[in-house]
């Protein structure tokens, strides 16, 4: 049934460090070559190698630039995948019930074998975490790499999604948000982090930690002080040093 | 939208198809035999020839029956229940005016209500879309049910409410198209709310995330230029409602007038209902600095 859960038992999902993110694009890789081997159908490309190549990905890096009042912009790099909602407006209008959202652990996933491709969840997700999959027909999203987090034939630093396991500056982490004393928990308490889009009302399980404050600009008398030589006269191993090549 | 043909052919002709039955179902106009067959054969054919359109977009239309199983949640499952409950309760009552010359009216009451329950459950498919601000108002389903019922009204000879629900239609499709420009700004999600980055200042997209194009971007962030969309509306309101209102309130009623009068009305509709989609714009054009 497409009705949502009441209650899932644990709410897995993501916390991504818009902070630390440099928007090298690792996760989306790591995404593509895993999901493309594993769960589901592969992930297509149309025109791989043509004038206008298209393809399947679950997993995007938007750039934002953000112009504070005062000061400098900033660029923002903004990795988006599904959030995994707990009112996920996607797993209701689905008319055949391939979509749905797991009891057990909160992952909102697409049973592929009932999905006809009628883009009607694509159309209710406000955050665009779904795409049709061109050369199968069937609706592709972010599973949370459900193939990999229980899987025992691999080793437990690999039981986490794909695009956390490879992220190089670590701004993304896996965890459960139901357990306070969870990572995840833990890290949204002590950054503080918005829902996106609270107004559609999905209540998203993924969480953004906002971007920290910039370090501002020292005035210039500072930085005179800073630049001040620390010594007129070499002293000790130098001065040694000094004197030595003098001699020579 | 990417306003895909087999949808716009879905909506209108489903539409048409079943706001006939609905006239048909409550007994107008009274007839029996062949007659009675060539226009039951119309109601159906449209019917059908929409939910058929309709499979076409699917990804994998093979399994299209188990979009039957999720009625309790989804408005699309809905609107296939009703439209085959529909289509056999109108089956039966069509079955005893046709061959029995009887006509059985609770049956035909009944399946006029569940016609226009499915035109309705069409038309939520799209109402319910939170992300589409301009489809999320009570102006689709009335715009939808209207049409139907004044395409209804024109097949079956009912000039003067046909030309009475079309000016009806009308005045929707203006509060509709009206109000439906400002809805977006209205609703709520911005760039900032979408990123939720609007603390710290003003938003704007420095990198789409591919050069290329995707499936979001071609399906829910289509483009219609302004001045074109405005032409179009100003055609597609003339050719929908008043010139067929005004065909058949001025021109004597008979069969050639009745079929200028549709045949006007359903290339307006088609033009509206192709507007319908080209202009809808899902929240998802936020993130990519669009809408
Ligand atoms: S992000 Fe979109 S696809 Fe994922 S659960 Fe939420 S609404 Fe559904
Ligand atoms: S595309 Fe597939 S998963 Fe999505 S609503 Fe349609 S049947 Fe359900």
């Amino acid at each position: 049934m497409t009705d949502l859960p009441k209650l899932t038992q644990r709410k897995l999902g993501l916390v991504i460090d818009l902070d630390t993110c440099v928007g090298c694009h690792a996760c989306v890789t790591a995404c593509k070559g895993w999901n493309t081997e594993n769960y589901g159908a592969p992930l297509s490309d149309i025109d791989a190698y043509g004038a206008n190549p298209v393809g399947t990905f679950l997993n995007r890096i938007h750039s934002y630039e953000v112009q504070p009042e005062q000061g400098c912009a900033q660029t923002i790099h903004f990795p988006k995948s599904c959030l995994h909602c707990d009112d996920a407006p996607c797993v209701t209008v689905c008319p055949t019930g391939a979509s749905y959202k797991r009891v057990e652990d909160g992952i909102v996933l697409v049973n592929e074998e009932h999905c006809i491709g009628c883009g009607l969840c694509a159309w209710a997700c406000p955050y665009g975490a779904r795409e049709m999959d061109a050369a199968e027909g069937v609706m592709k999203k972010c599973t949370l790499c459900v193939d990999r987090i229980y899987n025992e034939n691999l080793p437990e630093v690999d039981r986490v999604p794909a695009c956390v396991r490879t992220c190089p500056t670590g701004a993304r982490h896996f965890g459960d948000f139901s357990d306070p004393q969870s990572n995840v928990s833990k890290l949204v308490k002590e950054r503080g982090s918005l829902d996106l889009m609270p107004e559609q009302a999905t209540k998203p399980i993924n969480q953004y930690l906002p971007p920290r404050p910039k370090d501002k600009m020292v005035s210039s008398d500072q930085i005179e002080t800073l630049l001040k030589p620390v010594a007129k006269e070499p002293k000790g191993f130098l001065s040694w040093l000094d004197k030595a090549l003098d001699a020579l | 939208m990417h306003p895909a043909p087999s949808i716009i052919i879905f909506t209108v002709f489903s539409g048409l198809g079943f706001g006939l039955l609905f006239w048909l179902g409550i007994g107008i106009p009274d007839i029996s035999g062949w007659n009675a067959l060539a226009i039951y054969f119309f109601a159906f054919a449209s019917a059908v020839i929409g939910l058929v359109a309709s499979t076409f977009h699917l990804g994998n239309p093979q399994r299209a029956w188990r979009a039957f199983t999720q009625w309790r949640s989804s408005w699309l499952s809905r609107e296939g229940w009703f439209a085959v409950i529909a289509l056999m309760t109108m089956g039966i009552y069509a079955l005893g005016i046709i061959f029995f010359e009887y006509a059985a009216s609770t049956i035909g009451f009944i399946g006029a209500i569940i016609s226009l329950v499915t035109v309705f459950a069409t038309s939520m498919i799209y109402a319910q879309m939170k992300t589409v601000p301009r489809w999320n108002h009570w102006t689709t389903s009335a715009l939808f049910l209207t049409l139907a019922v004044s395409g209804g009204a024109i097949l079956t000879g009912q000039s003067k409410t046909a030309a009475g629900l079309l000016l009806l239609a009308g005045i929707l499709q203006v509060v509709a198209w009206m109000t439906g420009d400002t809805r977006f700004g209205e609703c709520g999600s911005t760039i900032e709310t979408a990123t939720q980055l609007g603390g710290i200042g003003k938003v704007r997209l420095f990198e789409p995330p591919h050069t290329g194009s995707n499936y979001l971007l071609k399906e829910m962030v289509y483009t219609v230029g302004r001045k074109h969309a405005g032409k179009l509306r100003k055609w597609s309101i003339m050719l929908m409602c008043v010139v067929p209102a005004l065909i058949l309130l001025v021109l004597p009623a008979n069969l050639f007038v009745g079929i200028i009068a549709l045949l006007t009305h359903l290339a307006g509709t088609l033009a509206s209902r192709w507007l319908f989609f080209a202009e809808a714009e899902h929240v998802v054009g936020l993130y990519y600095g669009r809408r």
